[in-house]
């Protein structure tokens, strides 16, 4: 037998799925060393992820699922993981669990037993049992459900090798066939003896006569009893997938018995198996008392987000100047070194005002980015998120919208590319639709640079307010856009939230490093890819022309280009060809507005003081004034988000029709809001 | 009476609800099943609510919130 043969015998596959915000994803980085983003609210996880981990002789793909209630698919990210898991791809199911949390989570166990697959199950945050002073049974818990029951930490990673220990030894078991529970009926079909949980004798009965109907209309079903369950709960997808005739044995639908009778039998196993469920909640009550005030809510959800760009622009700033020293120093460093080495004249000119006045520029606001994505993540972390959903809901009521669609434009401050994909937790694919169309918006953190550099530029001590207006403009602007798409799209919108709120802890060290980190590394990763090509593309389109290299960069393709376009462009007050060509160029990445302002004037550190300085002259003498830049500030809030968000969009909403309506709408405020601001400013300005 | 009219933190068991029938059979899986206790937590204007169902606190719509039937807590559970 080959390696890959012997590899292929010994591999197993293990399905992590559990209940939103139940901790599967740090259980999933803990055995793989990814470093997946976790967080505090449920929705979190929207696709699934893939990473491979090995035990003794095996080795084991694991598959992280987004978080599910139960295995009837409501939202995108539920059909997702019930179709993954009710696939043949899985071997053994690990059903991970919120151990505080045992009695809601139960659920989906009970479910996933019934499928008939190897589950076992993995207690999570046991830590979080023992603080609260409550104890389970792990003997009579894994007796009465009749599979595994392990203790898991994944935040002190303990449990982890006897958790695949037991998957391992489990992928062949089912469900162990003992008596797991008290059996009171005289079933004539004795049931207790064959499942975990056995229904109402009126439901077995139903239960079995569909079965009988299943065999012999599909003989070779795999778990019929699951299919039968399924049947009777009237379940949209098995009734297509099988269509057979049971109006004689079901009368109506029986989703409600057995949702009811399932929860009895949990009650069962909590009566048994937890002891002290008396709960130490005070503190999250004490917490949610004033966070989510039914009149403070709002104002301290407005005064911590204005706290958190009030830390961005001034420590980050503060951090700024530091980084500026240090790559000032680089820059001049590396043209010495490239003159020393007599290298002609036009690649110094490619690689300092080229590549590296575009990513040095870009890498100088590395600390203002840090910063709020490390008040983000503390923010995610501690739980504080789903509770936004609720404080924001009636607001977003009035915009024919559910409160939950408002974490997927919180995201929007962070990056407009993962915001997008966290609409899937919407149920209503309209509110999906709407919440995609005005999430772009938000302002996100690529756009960041380009407001540190104009407001310090043009508004001196008014930098902070000029900026963070613009967060406050991107939030009107999509719920005024949001009530347009609303009164066109004719949405009947009642007040529909749901959402669970876990209970609010102190932010994970680790989960924000591996948060902020991510984030850092793709900023990074950006600058030195997405940034440095659409650097050197500025830097030919700026010095060639068509008869080559040109001496006036007026007479350069770049030139051209932007020139086209300046009358589009002039009643918005960004009628300079430099101007609009850095614009056309921030499609690609919105810090790339920044890059190609550092090569289109020649500034190689555009953000320190020398560069600022340097372009408001350069801009000053184009009759570029404050009024202009607040103009261009509200043109790059609002138009095109980068090229990444449109194929996210195009995803997402699985149509070009939609993602070109959106590019419109996009392109069509940005200009109309810079426009009206500019020529009433002019009047009085 | 429905859940809208229900009093700040008192808990009361649920009787039956009149939602969507998507909805309904939604909230029996995250544990609202007939007579599971419900507590109200917090409440605001709009008719939005926090609840706590089987130890899991859960912001709720108005339109929700009226079409949860409870009664008196005592005698949730034989």
């Amino acid at each position: 037998m080959s390696k890959n043969e012997n590899n292929q015998r010994n591999m197993i596959n293990v399905a992590f799925i559990g209940n939103p915000n139940c901790g599967k994803t740090s259980l999933f980085n803990a055995f793989t060393g990814a470093r997946l983003k976790v967080a505090n609210w449920p929705g979190v996880t929207v696709e699934k992820k893939e990473g491979h981990t090995h035990y003794h002789d095996h080795d084991y793909k694991l598959v992280d699922l987004p978080g599910i209630y139960s295995l009837t698919s409501y939202t995108m990210e539920e059909t997702l993981s019930r179709e993954y898991i009710l696939g043949d791809d899985v071997d053994v199911i690990v059903n991970v669990v919120d151990a505080s949390s045992l009695e809601r989570n139960l659920y989906l166990t009970l479910q996933l037993i019934e499928l008939g697959k190897p589950v076992v199950l993995a207690l999570n945050m046991m830590d979080i049992v023992e603080e609260r002073g409550m104890e389970i049974d792990l003997h009579r818990l894994p007796e009465m459900l009749g599979i595994p029951a392990i203790p898991v930490s994944a935040r002190k990673k303990t449990g982890l090798n006897i958790l695949m220990h037991a998957v391992a030894h489990h992928k062949d078991k089912p469900v162990d066939k003992t008596e797991h529970h008290h059996s009171e009926g005289q079933h004539i079909h004795r049931h207790h003896d064959e499942f975990v949980l056995v229904y109402s004798d009126e439901i077995e009965d139903k239960i079995d006569a569909v079965k009988n109907r299943l065999k012999e209309h599909y003989p070779d079903m795999k778990n019929k009893r699951w299919h039968a369950i399924k049947m009777l709960a009237l379940d949209d997808e098995v009734c297509k997938k099988y269509p057979v005739e049971i109006s004689d044995i079901a009368d109506k639908n029986y989703e409600s018995d057995i949702v009811a009778q399932k929860y009895d039998f949990i009650d069962e196993v909590m009566e048994e198996c937890m002891v002290n469920r008396a709960e130490k909640s005070a503190r999250t009550d004490k917490i949610d008392a004033v966070l989510t005030h039914k009149i403070w809510g709002v104002p301290v959800f407005l005064g911590i987000m204005a706290l958190v760009f009030f830390f961005t622009f001034t420590v980050g700033d503060w951090l700024k100047g530091y980084l500026e020293i240090g790559l000032d120093w680089l820059f001049e460093a590396v043209a010495g070194f490239l003159a020393m080495c007599h290298v002609s004249d036009w690649v110094i000119s490619l690689v300092v005002d080229g590549a590296l006045a575009g990513v040095g520029g870009i890498l100088s606001f590395l600390p203002n980015i840090f910063i709020l994505f490390l008040a983000l993540a503390i923010l995610e972390d501690s739980g504080y998120m789903s509770r936004v959903a609720y404080v924001m809901n009636h607001i977003m009521g009035r915009l024919g919208l559910s409160g939950r669609a408002f974490i997927p434009m919180l995201l929007g401050f962070g990056c407009s590319v993962p915001a997008v994909m966290a609409s899937r937790a919407l149920e209503n694919p309209k509110d999906r639709l709407r919440t995609i169309m005005v999430t772009p918006f938000m302002s996100c953190s690529a756009k960041l640079p380009v407001y540190v550099l104009l407001s310090g530029m043009f508004f001196g001590k008014y930098a902070v307010f000029a900026a963070f207006s613009m967060y406050v403009i991107g939030m009107v602007a999509a719920v005024l856009v949001s009530v347009i798409l609303n009164k066109i799209m004719k949405t009947d919108h009642v007040n529909n939230l749901l959402i669970e709120l876990p209970e609010y802890k102190t932010p994970n060290v680790r989960s924000i490093w591996i948060y902020v980190w991510e984030k850092i590394k793709e900023y990074i990763t950006k600058a030195g890819t997405t940034i440095f090509v659409a650097s050197v593309i500025v830097w030919l389109l700026m010095n060639f022309g068509l008869h080559g290299m040109v001496e006036d960069m007026a007479d350069s393709f770049g030139a051209c280009i932007g020139k086209f376009l300046v009358p589009v462009m002039k009643p918005t007050g960004l009628g300079y060809w430099q101007i609009v060509l850095a614009l056309i160029s921030g499609i690609a990445a919105k810090e790339v507005v920044v890059s190609s302002l550092s090569v289109l004037y020649g500034i190689t550190n555009i953000s320190s003081a020398s560069g600022t300085a340097s372009l408001v002259n350069l801009l000053g003498a184009q009759g570029f004034t404050g009024v202009n830049a607040y103009a261009m500030m509200l043109f790059c809030l609002l138009y095109v988000p980068c090229i990444a968000t449109i194929a996210m969009i195009r995803q997402e909403t699985k149509s070009r029709k939609w993602t070109m309506i959106s590019v419109c709408i996009q392109l069509g405020t940005a200009w109309l809001v810079s426009a009206v601001f500019y020529q009433i400013a002019s009047l009085f300005l | 009476m429905t859940l809208l009219e229900g009093s700040l933190k008192q808990s009361y068991r649920l009787l039956h609800m009149e939602l969507e029938e998507a909805v309904t059979r939604r909230l029996q899986m995250l544990g609202m099943t007939k007579d599971a206790e419900i507590l109200l937590v917090n409440r605001k204007r709009d008719g939005s609510m926090i609840i706590k169902v089987r130890g899991t606190r859960f912001a709720i719509g108005k339109s929700y919130a009226q079409g949860i039937y409870v009664g008196d807590a005592e005698n949730v559970k034989e």
